[in-house]
C-alpha cells in the first residue's frame, strides 16, 4: 500500500507545479502596485490635535515609558494658562518597532499610528522626527476627544463647566 | 602546412563557438530557472533589470565581480583559490567530445561538428566528469569550515555511489551502438532513439545525471537548510560565481549528454539538426528545473539506498538483459 502512496507522492508534485505555472502569481509588484492595508495598520506615528486645534500632547512621558525600545523622548513644559506641552518631542524611527504601545499608553489620544509605512531612507538621522515633523493638523482617529474638556483641572475651561461636571460646591454656603 | 593551419583555425572556431554558446546558455539558464521556479511557486521571478528581467545575468555578473574576494583565515589558500576553477573547467572540458550536429561540407572540406571525435569519448566523459567532484571536495576541504567540509564529504560519497551506476547505465548504449565514440552513438540512433529502445538505462542514467549535477533532489553537498551553503559557504564574489556558473554549465553539458546518449542527438524530422540538438538540450534542462521545483531533497541514507541497492543492481541486470536480447537478435 505504501508503495502506491510513494509513487503517487513522487508524481503528484509535478502536476501541482505544472498547474501553478499557468496561474497568475500572487505577488504584489510593490512600487507600481500597492497593497490594500488594513484600516488599523500600525506604521508612522503622529501627534494629533484636539477639535479646538490645540496640541493634545501634555508631555506626560507615559508613551516613552511604555516604549519597549526607548525611541520616544521629550521635554515637558508648561504654558502661561497652565497647559502642559512638549518643549521638544522626538521619535527615533530607526529604533521604532511600530508596536503601538505608545498609543495605548497615551491618556490624551495625542500619539497615534498611521498606515504610512514608506519611511525608508539613506540617512538614519533623517529618520529622527522632531515635533514639527510629527505634529499634524487633524484629530486622527477621534474627532471629538479633548482631554482638557474631559478631565482638565480648570485649565482650558473654568472648573465645573466641562460636560458631565457639576460646579464645585460653595463651601461658604449652607444650602444643599 | 596551410592544410594544418586551416584545420587549426576550424578547431579554434568550433571552440569559440561552443564556449560562447555554452556560457551564454549557462547565463540565461540561471534566469530561466529563476523565472520558471518563480512561476511554479506563484511568484514572478526576476523582472526588474531590463525588459522581462533579461539583463539580470549581466547585473549578477557585475554584482559578483565588485564583491570582495574573501579568503577565510587559516584556509588552504591555493586549493581554495583553484577549486571553483576545477568545477567550471571540467564541465567545459566534457563538451569537447559532444557532437552537436552532422558533418558539414565547407569549401569541399568535411567539418565534423564536434571538437574532437575521440574513439573513447564515453570513457573521456566518465573520467572528466568525475574530476568535477574535486572542485566540490577541495573547495569544501580548503575552506577550513565544518559546513564546507561536510558538504565536500557528501559530494564525494555521492559521486562514489552514483558514478558506478552512471557508467553501468551507459554500457547497454555502447553495446547497442557498438562504439565508444559519441558520434557513432548518435549515428546509431538515426531511426529510433535509445530512450525508447532501452528505457531502463535511460531512467538510471537520468537519475545519475541529476546526482552528478548536484541539483535537487541530490543537492546534498549544498543543502542550504542544513549546511548553510555546503561546499561554497565560505566563497564570495566571482569565485562563488564560478561555482554557480559551473553548475549551470554542467546542466547544459549533462543535458547534451542525455541528448547524445538517449534522445538521438541531432536527429529529428523537419527542423535543421543544430536546432533539434538545442531543442532537446533545452528540454532536458527544463526537466531539471521542473524536478527542482517539485521534489524535496533526499535524506543521506535514502540517497545511499537508492544508489547502491536499487540503481546499481538495476543497471547490472539491464546490461545482462540487453546483452541477451542483442545476442538473440544476432
Amino acid at each position: 500500500m505504501h508503495v502506491i502512496r510513494g509513487i503517487r507522492g513522487t508524481f503528484q508534485p509535478f502536476w501541482v507545479t505544472l498547474r501553478n505555472m499557468f496561474r497568475k502569481p500572487v505577488t504584489i509588484q510593490y512600487p507600481e502596485e500597492k497593497q490594500q492595508l488594513p484600516e488599523r495598520y500600525r506604521a508612522r506615528l503622529i501627534l494629533t490635535r484636539d477639535p479646538d486645534g490645540a496640541e493634545r500632547c501634555v508631555a506626560c512621558h507615559l508613551c516613552s515609558a511604555a516604549c519597549p525600545v526607548d525611541c520616544i523622548s521629550m521635554q515637558a513644559a508648561e504654558a502661561e494658562d497652565g497647559r502642559r506641552y512638549g518643549a521638544w518631542f522626538r521619535i527615533n524611527f530607526t529604533r521604532c518597532i511600530f508596536c503601538g504601545l505608545c498609543t495605548e499608553a497615551c491618556p490624551t489620544l495625542a500619539i497615534q499610528v498611521t498606515a504610512d509605512f514608506e519611511l525608508a531612507g539613506r540617512d538614519p538621522l533623517k529618520l529622527v522626527y522632531e515635533k514639527e515633523d510629527l505634529l499634524v493638523d487633524h484629530c486622527g482617529n477621534n474627532n471629538s476627544y479633548n482631554f482638557y474638556r474631559q478631565s482638565g483641572i480648570g485649565v482650558a475651561a473654568p472648573r465645573g463647566t466641562n460636560p458631565g461636571e457639576t460646579p464645585p460646591a460653595d463651601v461658604k454656603d449652607l444650602m444643599p | 602546412m596551410s592544410e594544418m593551419l586551416v584545420t587549426l583555425a576550424l578547431i579554434l572556431g568550433k571552440l569559440l563557438f561552443i564556449f560562447g554558446v555554452v556560457l551564454f546558455m549557462a547565463a540565461y539558464l540561471v534566469l530561466a530557472e529563476r523565472k520558471i521556479l518563480g512561476r511554479m511557486q506563484l511568484r514572478y521571478g526576476p523582472n526588474r533589470v531590463g525588459p522581462f528581467g533579461l539583463m539580470q545575468p549581466l547585473a549578477d555578473v557585475i554584482k559578483l565581480l565588485t564583491k570582495e574576494d574573501f579568503v577565510p583565515a587559516r584556509a588552504d589558500k591555493w586549493l581554495f583559490l583553484i577549486a571553483p576553477g576545477i568545477t567550471a573547467v571540467t564541465a567545459l572540458l566534457v563538451f569537447a567530445v559532444i557532437p552537436f550536429g552532422p558533418t558539414l561540407e565547407i569549401f569541399g572540406r568535411q567539418v565534423p561538428l564536434v571538437v574532437v571525435d575521440l574513439n573513447i569519448g564515453v570513457l573521456y566523459f566518465l573520467g572528466v566528469s568525475s574530476m568535477a567532484v574535486y572542485g566540490v571536495v577541495l573547495g569544501g576541504w580548503a575552506s577550513n569550515s565544518k559546513y564546507s567540509l561536510l558538504g565536500g564529504v557528501r559530494g564525494l560519497s555521492q559521486m562514489v555511489s552514483y558514478e558506478l551506476s552512471l557508467g553501468l547505465s551507459l554500457v547497454p548504449v555502447i553495446m547497442m551502438a557498438r562504439s565508444f565514440s559519441l558520434t557513432d552513438i548518435v549515428m546509431a540512433q538515426q531511426s529510433i532513439p535509445f530512450m525508447l529502445l532501452n528505457p531502463v538505462a535511460f531512467g538510471v542514467f537520468f537519475i545519475c545525471v541529476l546526482a552528478e549535477s548536484n541539483r535537487i533532489p541530490f543537492d546534498l553537498p549544498e543543502a542550504e537548510n542544513e549546511l548553510v551553503g555546503g561546499f561554497h559557504t565560505e566563497y564570495s564574489g566571482m569565485r562563488f560565481g564560478l561555482f554557480f556558473v559551473g553548475e549551470y554549465i554542467n546542466m547544459v553539458v549533462l543535458g547534451s549528454l542525455v541528448t547524445v546518449f538517449f534522445l538521438g542527438g541531432w536527429h529529428g524530422p523537419w527542423l535543421p539538426p543544430l536546432l533539434w540538438f538545442l531543442f532537446k538540450v533545452l528540454a532536458v534542462c527544463a526537466m531539471f528545473i521542473w524536478i527542482r521545483a517539485s521534489m524535496p531533497r533526499l535524506r543521506y541514507d535514502q540517497l545511499m539506498n537508492l544508489g547502491w541497492k536499487i540503481l546499481l543492481p538495476l543497471s547490472l541486470v539491464n546490461i545482462l538483459v540487453t546483452g541477451a536480447v542483442l545476442l538473440g537478435l544476432g
